[in-house]
């Protein structure tokens, strides 16, 4: 089986794309048969995982690899392949489980869906895809996959294409993305043009080995931050994160699983897979691209921290809680800590799906308000929803000891503190998780305690169809730390290719009590500002200018609508009318000169050549008219003028002679 | 007794059909029957005439068949088509590359919709101007060189065809031809018209084959007869394709009529081909490998373009059918009543807009793959084409597919068999190359290894 596995990775990603073909295939009211298939495919796909999951665990740094040829143009043939290694693995662990629990999840959410077995076909579609890419060993493989994830991400955002609302979030979420893949695609052509191939790794030729890398030098930098453009689309990255809120149109389980815990990471992942570009030619580990990763990444944290401190749907608090984290991945693999970063991300995987079922779980207790003002008091009402949200949210916040994404931001955070160029990002992340512990308390506050205000009054705790995922994935959650502690850091050598070591010793440093003691007191201090919350936020009574600001996402969607897109209606009016009334009008200028000089020559026709004819006939005529005169027929003046002319002769005759 | 009028006029002319495969002895006697039956009807035809009636009798209605003039017509231009793509020589080139032009007048003449008189008229008099400079321009370099075989005139072009500025007319002549046929901006100004004026099957005639007439006119003519004219110029034809890619993108953005829409976009794919061939042509660096993706691309995009962009305008025809109009407000929310319709209609726009794993994205990747290696700031204006593109579709599947059913669409029925059998073998086609497009490949592989050696 392993052996199978191993030597045949794409089986991996078929089970869940030919389970899509077939649920897309039943008719629309076999719903049980839709809801087995594709849990049955995404176990499958979680079966064989484990499978490859395994031979990675004997070896450190273990890879193996199968490359083919897809197509021969001329008499190029264009390899690609797949791969296996710990990267990929681990990515492939942790998209298998979380999709697994999100497929159950999503069996008692969309119960009463019009389009159940689309939705599982969709969702099957793009579990394929996303497995697809993390174990993509070419460039060009992995962005087929990339935008087929894109796909699958448009198709789920506007699933409820009835409401226009949704159908515009899928328009802006395809459209956003894909001005990060245009730079991405020509980063694949670059690099595909210098380095000859775009296989990663391919006994010594790939692309990032060595001798590939050689030939890059100092176009690397250039390839790698376009290749960025891509990543910062997909995850959020500002200056692109907007279409990432708005996505919150989808189900909950697409959010969660989509929108949260895979699709938006693999820009992380991206990152990570093609880091050698990154650190070429860097002096201790600093690269001009990595140094505007570790930027783009501070800033995207920072503000979406913020933002989401006025936001007041529960889904687009955990949207922006998302972009933030992405945004400190991206930091940790700007800084040198790759390892961190993936390892945050995975743990973050588990955590925010968590959230979000969770959040999913309230909604659907609430009757579809999505509103965090309108409920309250649900802790009694939904209790398991209840604990299982707050692992999720002690996770977040980096709650140290039991929780894995504590450990995860804590190893980020010691990274940032040795970046050689500036400590600013370290301080500014460590302001982030103030700013996180804060609004999470918020939401916590608004949603689970004080009384009921609305929404709330008849809620009802989930069926065990959601809430059994909730409790999986808050189990994860916390036995994953278990692997990412200083300790036994495991994972994180795992993921550098190293053996684990164990040293309790390394359990306390002094990042922990700082970043402990940030968190309770981010926490203390949130519970101190919304400890009686109602239908208004303390924020926007103390500083309503500052709240309303954040409120509106800093007027970005704003900014963009004036800008950009009033720039890219601006060109396509000026094409047409460029086209209708210039390039046209020329053309009909021609035509019209041509008419003239048909009306010109015809007049000449007329008047001068025709006329000059007639002229010429005329006198023709004339000249005929007089000669016809002479010809009268009458034979009697033809001999008197007989008669005349001997008469004429004979006198002539006379006279000369 | 109706038809007996009809039944009288044809009988002597199925006689006269059988007078030539009837054995010899019978030929008289079939004769005599077939007389002998008109006459019959004839007959007929008197007792049932009321001779008491002034006005006419027994009168038949029939509408003129236009779809057999249609049809003939469709039929005519398929072999001009034919023989345009297989002509190894410049008159017999010519003679189909014009007798092609009359059908497609005609038919979008007479079954055009809005305005096509003057479509039809635009669509003749530019695309027959710019025929006429071809035409000149060849008999130029026949009174020089004495053939007219493409062959024995490429091998000639090794040396230079023609002397100096004779050189550049015969050029000028040759490129206006095929560059108002492509069209290739900004000659392509009567496109727009004639493409939203001619029914749905003239469009997708037109686009699918026509304008590859052009494409193929580049590569067989231009391209082998005027290397050195072509380098000269590469830095500006590579301008106008990137401006055929770009401008008609936005272009379409900006349309409203789905049909002018899709019309800009066939623009815009056919400004890829031309992308690539210029690519290749215009550089002064020559890396085999590029020159291959780039002319395998161009290729590849020759087919693409022909069955999505044809697909396209099959949709657009089908909800104009169903419509009556064809706007992109006339429609909303067909998602909820036509599933089939929208899905394999969103396969179609997918495909054009170069989504990987359906055949646009092979196509168009190496093309730019080519290209960008030789001419790295065009490809990269150039994708913005693919950007605008995706925001083009995008907006027509929102305002089509999206929201709640639109008033004039409650009605609408899905894909009837018929347009099932039409639309599902192309999509799959594209689906298989868009997965294994070597099948296609294989096709030109030998002549691509061999041109780009040409360039090389």
């Amino acid at each position: 089986m392993i052996q199978l596995i191993v030597a045949n990775l794409w089986l991996i990603p078929a089970a869940p794309l030919a389970v899509s073909l077939l649920i897309l295939a039943l008719s629309s009211s076999r719903r049980g048969s839709a809801a087995a298939l594709a849990i049955a495919g995404q176990v499958i796909a979680l079966v064989f995982a484990t499978a490859a999951f395994l031979p990675t665990l004997q070896t450190p740094g273990y890879r193996a690899l199968q490359n083919f040829v897809w197509f021969t143009f001329g008499d190029q043939p264009l390899r690609i392949g797949w791969v296996l290694d710990p990267l990929a693995a681990a990515m492939l662990m942790m998209i298998t489980l979380v999709g697994l629990c999100i497929f159950v999840f999503s069996v008692g959410y969309m119960a009463d869906d019009r389009n159940f077995t689309r939705f599982f076909s969709y969702l099957s579609f793009f579990s394929a895809a996303m497995l697809g890419l993390v174990i993509a060993n070419s460039l060009l493989l992995l962005f087929v996959c990339w935008e087929l994830v894109g796909l699958a991400s448009y198709l789920l955002i506007g699933f409820w294409i009835e409401r226009p609302s949704a159908a515009a979030a899928a328009k802006k979420a395809f459209i956003t993305t894909r001005i990060g893949d245009i730079g991405f695609f020509l980063g694949i052509l670059w690099l595909f043009g210098r380095t000859g191939t775009l296989v990663f790794y391919d006994d010594g030729r790939g692309c990032l080995e060595n001798a590939s890398l050689v030939a890059l030098g100092a176009t690397a930098t250039f390839i790698a931050l376009l290749i960025f453009c891509g990543a910062a689309g997909k995850s959020g990255q500002f200056p692109l994160h907007v279409w990432l809120p708005d996505a919150m149109e989808g189900p909950t389980p697409v959010s969660a699983l989509i929108h949260a815990a895979t699709m938006v990471a693999a820009g992380v992942f991206l990152v990570a897979r093609v880091y050698p570009l990154f650190t070429l030619g860097g002096i201790n580990g600093v690269t001009p691209s990595l140094t505007v990763v570790v930027w783009i990444g501070v800033i995207t944290a920072l503000m979406a921290s913020l933002i989401a401190l006025a936001q007041f749907d529960i889904k687009r608090i955990l949207a922006y809680s998302t972009i933030s984290q992405l945004g400190l991945m991206m930091v940790s693999l700007g800084v040198g800590g790759v390892a961190a970063g993936i390892m945050h991300l995975i743990a973050h995987g588990f955590f925010k799906a968590l959230l979000f079922l969770g959040a999913g779980s309230v909604i659907h207790g609430c009757h579809h308000e999505q509103d965090i003002r309108k409920m309250g008091g649900l802790r009694w009402l939904m209790p398991i929803t209840f604990l299982t949200y707050v692992v999720g949210m002690t996770n977040l916040t980096g709650f140290p000891f039991f929780f894995s994404g504590a450990w995860t931001k804590e190893e980020i955070l010691h990274a940032t503190g040795h970046w050689p160029v500036s400590h600013l990002p370290h301080y500014l992340m460590l302001a982030g998780v103030v700013l996180t512990a804060l609004y999470m308390s918020r939401q916590i506050i608004y949603v689970f305690f004080g009384n009921g205000r609305g929404a709330s009054e008849h809620a009802h705790e989930s069926p065990s169809m959601m809430t059994m995922p909730l409790i999986v994935l808050a189990a994860c959650s916390i036995l994953f730390s278990i692997v990412a502690t200083p300790a036994w850091s495991w994972l994180h050598a795992y993921l550098n290719g190293e053996p684990a070591r164990f040293d309790l010793s390394l359990l306390v440093q002094p990042m922990l009590f700082v970043s402990a003691a940030l968190v309770f007191g981010g926490i203390g201090f949130g519970i101190f500002i919304y400890r009686n919350v109602a239908e208004t936020d303390p924020l926007a009574q103390k500083q309503p200018a500052l709240f309303e600001f954040l409120q509106k996402k800093m007027w970005l969607d704003e900014f963009y609508r004036w800008t950009v897109v009033a720039l890219g209606q601006l060109a396509a009016h000026i094409s047409d009318l460029l086209d209708r009334y210039f390039w046209d009008g020329l053309v009909r200028a021609f035509a019209g000169l041509g008419q003239l000089f048909g009306i010109f020559t015809a007049n000449f026709d007329e008047r001068g050549i025709n006329a000059g004819v007639d002229q010429t006939t005329a006198g023709a005529r004339g000249l005929g008219r007089v000669m016809s005169a002479w010809h009268s027929g009458q034979v009697q003046t033809y001999l008197g003028v007989i008669a005349v002319g001997m008469l004429a002769l004979l006198i002539l005759y006379a006279w000369l002679t | 007794m109706a038809h007996l009028i009809t039944a009288l006029i044809l009988l002597p002319v199925a006689g006269a059909f059988f007078m030539n495969i009837a054995p010899r002895n019978y030929v008289r006697p079939l004769a005599l029957g077939f007389n002998v039956l008109s006459a019959v009807v004839a007959l007929v035809l008197w007792r049932n005439f009321d001779t008491a009636g002034a006005g006419l009798q027994l009168v038949e209605h029939h509408a003129w068949r236009m779809d057999r003039g249609f049809c003939a017509l469709m039929l005519v231009m398929q072999s001009a088509l034919y023989g345009t793509f297989t002509a190894q020589n410049f008159v017999l080139w010519f003679l189909f590359y014009e007798m092609s032009l009359i059908p497609a007048f005609l038919l979008i003449k007479i079954w055009g919709g809005e305005n096509r008189d003057r479509a039809a008229t635009k669509f003749f008099l530019y695309t027959f101007l710019g025929s006429v400079a071809l035409l000149l321009a060849f008999l130029g370099i026949y009174f020089v060189k004495g053939t007219f075989d493409f062959a024995a005139l490429a091998t000639l072009a090794k040396t230079g065809l023609l002397p100096g500025r004779l050189a550049w007319l015969a050029f000028a002549g040759i490129f206006l031809g095929l560059a108002v046929k492509v069209p290739l901006y900004p000659f392509h100004t009567w496109l727009p018209d004639a493409y939203e004026t001619a029914p749905t099957g003239v469009s997708m005639v037109l686009t699918g084959v026509l304008s590859k007439m052009g494409v193929y006119g580049f590569v067989r003519l231009l391209l082998p007869l005027f290397p050195n004219e072509i380098r000269t110029l590469g830095p500006w034809l590579l301008g106008l394709a990137v401006c055929s890619i770009v401008f008609s993108a936005f272009a379409a953005w900006a349309q409203s009529d789905l049909k002018r829409m899709v019309a800009y976009l066939s623009v815009n794919h056919l400004g890829y081909c031309m992308l690539g061939l210029f690519a290749v042509t215009a550089t002064s660096v020559r890396p085999m490998p590029e020159f291959q993706a780039a002319l395998s691309g161009v290729f590849l995009q020759i087919f693409n373009h022909g069955i999505t962009a044809a697909a396209l305008f099959y949709f657009v025809g089908l909800l104009e059918q169903r419509r009556g109009l064809r706007g992109i407000d006339d429609f909303g929310g067909l998602m909820q009543r036509t599933p089939l319709l929208c899905g394999w209609m969103s396969v179609a726009m997918f495909s054009s807009l170069g989504l990987p794993g359906l055949n646009g994205f092979i196509g168009e990747f190496l093309i730019f793959k080519g290209s960008f290696a030789v001419a790295a700031s065009f490809t990269a204006v150039a994708a913005l084409g693919l950007l605008v593109t995706a925001i083009v579709f995008m907006r027509v599947m929102q305002a089509l597919f999206s929201g709640p059913l639109a008033e004039g669409c409650r009605t609408f029925p899905d894909l009837r068999p018929n347009e099932k059998w039409t639309v599902i073998p192309v999509a799959l086609l594209m689906f298989a190359v868009g997965i294994a497009p070597q099948f296609i490949l294989n096709i030109f592989n030998a002549t691509v290894v061999q041109m780009a050696r040409l360039f090389a």
